[in-house]
């Protein structure tokens, strides 16, 4: 235990006054940031995986179409599968090489998706794009469709396409660049910002175009003053930036937590951040707009951050073709893949992340990271549904001021519909109710279920 | 391909959860209670400590005989819940009731305050407090005869007799039941328990400004309402359950400003000394009713 001094006792004071005068939302948690394995590593190159497997839904929306067939040579960057639906985003060969397979493979959460295999080449040549000098003269319209046939979607983890998200009748004032990155270990985003810092301030001027904002701001955790700082002498002359601190606080980086925690307003229930005249875009996909609209790069290949709590020989930051197997990446950066027993292997963050159930998950658009965490650094499965105790930690810790404890037994009772009333449709899916339960109930399993079953009945109904 | 079968896919998070459980929580009550229960037992003797005892292991071995966890001793604490739940009830009954009857209480207590409502976190009232209640209403005189720590004579509850200054009743050297009467000690307990964020402090805050402003109007003495009866150990320790409390902050308030209320007119005008029990009990029964219309706003709620 900390021994308290007049000075410690001082400075804890004077941290908490920081934490009010920052800005920041309402309830959630703090968590044990585990970034500094990664945060000063800069962005790498792993060698060229043999096959990639590109999955052809990778986004919220319609699987797409292969393009391309088997025994088809494709190069990096190539489209390989696009539907002519709005409500869908092409995916790209991540390497240049022979299509092998096509055919439904493990996505990793349990199910397959139609996927492209791709052998690839063994001479992988750097692929060339050709710059659009002139995408300022470029309209609206035309910005959304190179947008869409770049395949570009939200990479913090939802997928959502991005030409839909931007895609807004009336003109919408605020752009809100999304570097909060609150997640534990990871801190592709934060590279982003340090080292494409002109990407994302590219992006975000395009976007801002798209919706017709007048102002965007850039909210960053305190945890990466590197990034505050350079983005702010980086736009230090476009009066049109401001870059916004906010409070280092999980989960600062949900759109409308960090929507309240900059512009103080809330979106009404079941409305979206543009009902309140505001778009929320993640740094990585704001800089992959920039590289389709301005370098007409499409996006095939991503930045993940390689962490955890196992002993990983190189942990780090590491740019990889979209479809990479994790085990190939794995197996470069010093892990022993024999000894992976009981362990979790998580695409994306610890806290919304999938723990992948085969090493041959590929990389997709919307991983951020590849988390290794030991039996020792997971909770053990739930093995029943404990009682509740009504401590309430869930609903002093929860974002949106739900009430999980409620929820949650509402579901398990078998009767979702009574949890309607309880805004379920609200929930973020942040998993802290389930990571403060003392009872150690499965609270945010319960809540997307109840969450997943209502919107099975709906779309029956309609 | 064989390490792939071994990898864990559960769901999210994938963090192991803050090392904090349901016996931990119950455990640090206790704890908290541990300085009034040695007091009350070097104060009333081995007679308190075999109430105690008794209480304790009657309310463990129902709870754990209803549930079938009978095969191992971690297994038949379980959650600690059951312990705790006999130690309140075992704190509150005079040192002269006798194990065999306080082992009695505690059944009651286990089986109708909680096995039979559905176990726990689905019962409405404290569950020690429904033990007590039985108690009280099948027992009446031996729930109400107290020795004097002084002179050993079997005396009334400081709160009909007179006998008593309002010093040794906040320090507990009177008549009274076992963890009841020492209010130095109960506050220590409390002042932890509200440190590791285990209670709330609006209840017993609420519950004892309630009592002091009641007892005020019926011109009553206000140090024995507040520091007599078992009030500081229900208010810190019975009203702040988690299980029968209001959720929402504004709820807790009314609980406690209710039990106040509740305990001092039921004293001065109902036919028990001690209201603290019935009070909290009828509490207990609007908790549902202050949960469902006193609820917060959502994000984005109108």
């Amino acid at each position: 235990m900390a021994i308290l001094t007049v000075r410690t006792v001082k400075e804890r004071l004077e941290a908490a006054l920081q934490r009010r005068r920052t800005r920041s939302f309402d309830r959630g948690i703090d968590l044990p940031e585990h970034k500094h394995y990664t945060a000063d590593k800069p962005t790498e190159t792993l060698p060229c995986p043999e096959t990639v497997v590109v999955p052809l839904n990778q986004h919220t929306g319609e699987t797409v179409e292969p393009i391309v067939s088997v025994g088809d040579h494709v190069v990096s960057g190539q489209k390989i599968g696009d539907l002519e639906e709005k409500w869908s985003s092409p995916v790209h060969a991540g390497v240049s090489g022979v299509v092998t397979h096509i055919e439904p493979r493990p996505f990793g959460d349990g199910t397959e998706v139609p996927s492209v295999v791709i052998k690839a080449d063994q001479h992988q040549s750097v692929p060339e794009f050709t710059p659009r000098a002139d995408w300022e003269s470029l309209d609206r319209e035309r910005i959304l469709a190179v947008i869409k046939d770049n395949g570009i979607v939200g990479m913090a983890g939802a997928g959502f396409p991005t030409h839909i998200n931007i895609d807004v009748r009336t003109k919408i004032p605020t752009l809100i660049v999304n570097g909060a990155e609150c997640e534990p270990f990871l801190t592709s985003d934060h590279r982003i910002m340090v080292e494409r810092a002109d990407a994302v301030i590219g992006g975000a001027r395009i976007i801002a175009r798209v919706i017709g904002a007048d102002h965007c701001y850039i909210g960053i955790e305190n945890n990466k003053p590197d990034a505050i700082e350079l983005l702010t002498e980086k736009t230090r002359d476009l009066p049109e930036f401001s870059v916004v601190p906010v409070a280092v606080k999980y989960p600062q980086g949900y759109k409308k937590t960090l929507l309240r925690a900059i512009t103080g307003k809330e979106p009404p229930l079941g409305g979206r951040s543009a009902d309140v005249g505001c778009i929320v875009r993640n740094v990585s996909t704001t800089a992959a707009i920039y590289d389709a609209v301005v370098l007409n790069k499409p996006l095939f290949e991503r930045v993940v951050t390689v962490s955890g709590l196992h002993e990983i020989t190189r942990p780090g930051n590491y740019r990889v073709p979209i479809g990479t197997p994790l085990r190939h990446i794995l197996e470069h950066v010093g892990v022993d893949l024999e000894a992976l027993g009981g362990y979790k292997v998580v695409r994306g963050g610890p806290m919304t992340g999938t723990a992948v159930d085969t090493l041959e998950a590929p990389v997709v658009k919307a991983a951020t990271g590849i988390l290794v965490m030991p039996p020792g650094a997971i909770q053990p499965a739930y093995e029943r549904i404990n009682p509740c105790i009504r401590c309430s930690a869930c609903v002093k810790h929860c974002p949106i001021g739900l009430y999980p404890n409620e929820i949650s037994q509402l579901v398990e009772a078998g009767t979702p519909e009574a949890a309607e009333r309880l805004h379920i449709d609200e929930c973020c899916e942040c998993a802290i109710c389930s990571y403060v339960c003392p009872a150690y109930r499965p609270v945010t399993d319960l809540v997307m279920e109840g969450k997943a079953i209502l919107k099975e009945r709906k779309r029956r109904n309609r | 391909m064989a390490q792939q079968s071994q990898l864990v896919a559960t769901r999210a998070p994938h963090l192991k959860i803050r090392v904090e459980t349901t016996l931990q929580i119950m455990s640090e009550v206790m704890i908290a209670l541990l300085p009034a229960t040695l007091f009350g037992i070097y104060l009333f003797g081995l007679e308190a400590l075999a109430v105690v005892a008794a209480a304790v292991a009657a309310a463990v071995l129902t709870e754990a005989l209803a549930e079938r966890r009978l095969s191992g001793f971690w297994e038949l604490i379980g959650d600690g819940s059951a312990a705790l739940t006999g130690l309140l009830l075992a704190l509150s009954l005079p040192p002269t009731i006798g194990p065999g009857y306080a082992a009695a209480g505690a059944v009651c207590a286990i089986l109708f305050g909680k096995i039979l409502q559905g176990g726990l976190g689905r019962n409405l009232f404290n569950p020690a407090l429904v033990g007590r209640a039985i108690m009280l209403a099948v027992w009446p005189g031996m729930m109400t005869a107290y020795v004097s720590p002084v002179d050993g004579t079997t005396t009334a509850t400081p709160l009909i007799a007179d006998a008593f200054g309002a010093w040794e009743v906040f320090m507990g050297t009177v008549p009274g039941s076992i963890g009841e009467t020492s209010v130095p000690l109960l506050l220590i307990g409390g002042v932890f328990l509200l440190a590791r964020g285990r209670i709330e402090w609006r209840i017993p805050v609420f519950f004892i400004l309630a009592t002091v402003v009641t007892a005020t109007l019926f011109g009553a003495e206000v140090s024995l309402h507040l520091f007599g009866g078992g009030l500081m150990l229900a208010a810190v320790y019975m009203a702040t359950d988690w299980v029968t409390s209001p959720i929402s902050e504004s709820g807790q308030i009314l609980f406690g400003i209710g039990c106040g209320i509740g305990t001092v007119l039921i004293r001065e005008l109902g036919a028990y000394p001690e209201g603290v029990t019935y009070a909290i009990l009828l509490m207990n029964a609007c908790t549902p009713l202050f949960d469902r219309f006193l609820k917060r706003k959502a994000m984005g709620e109108a």
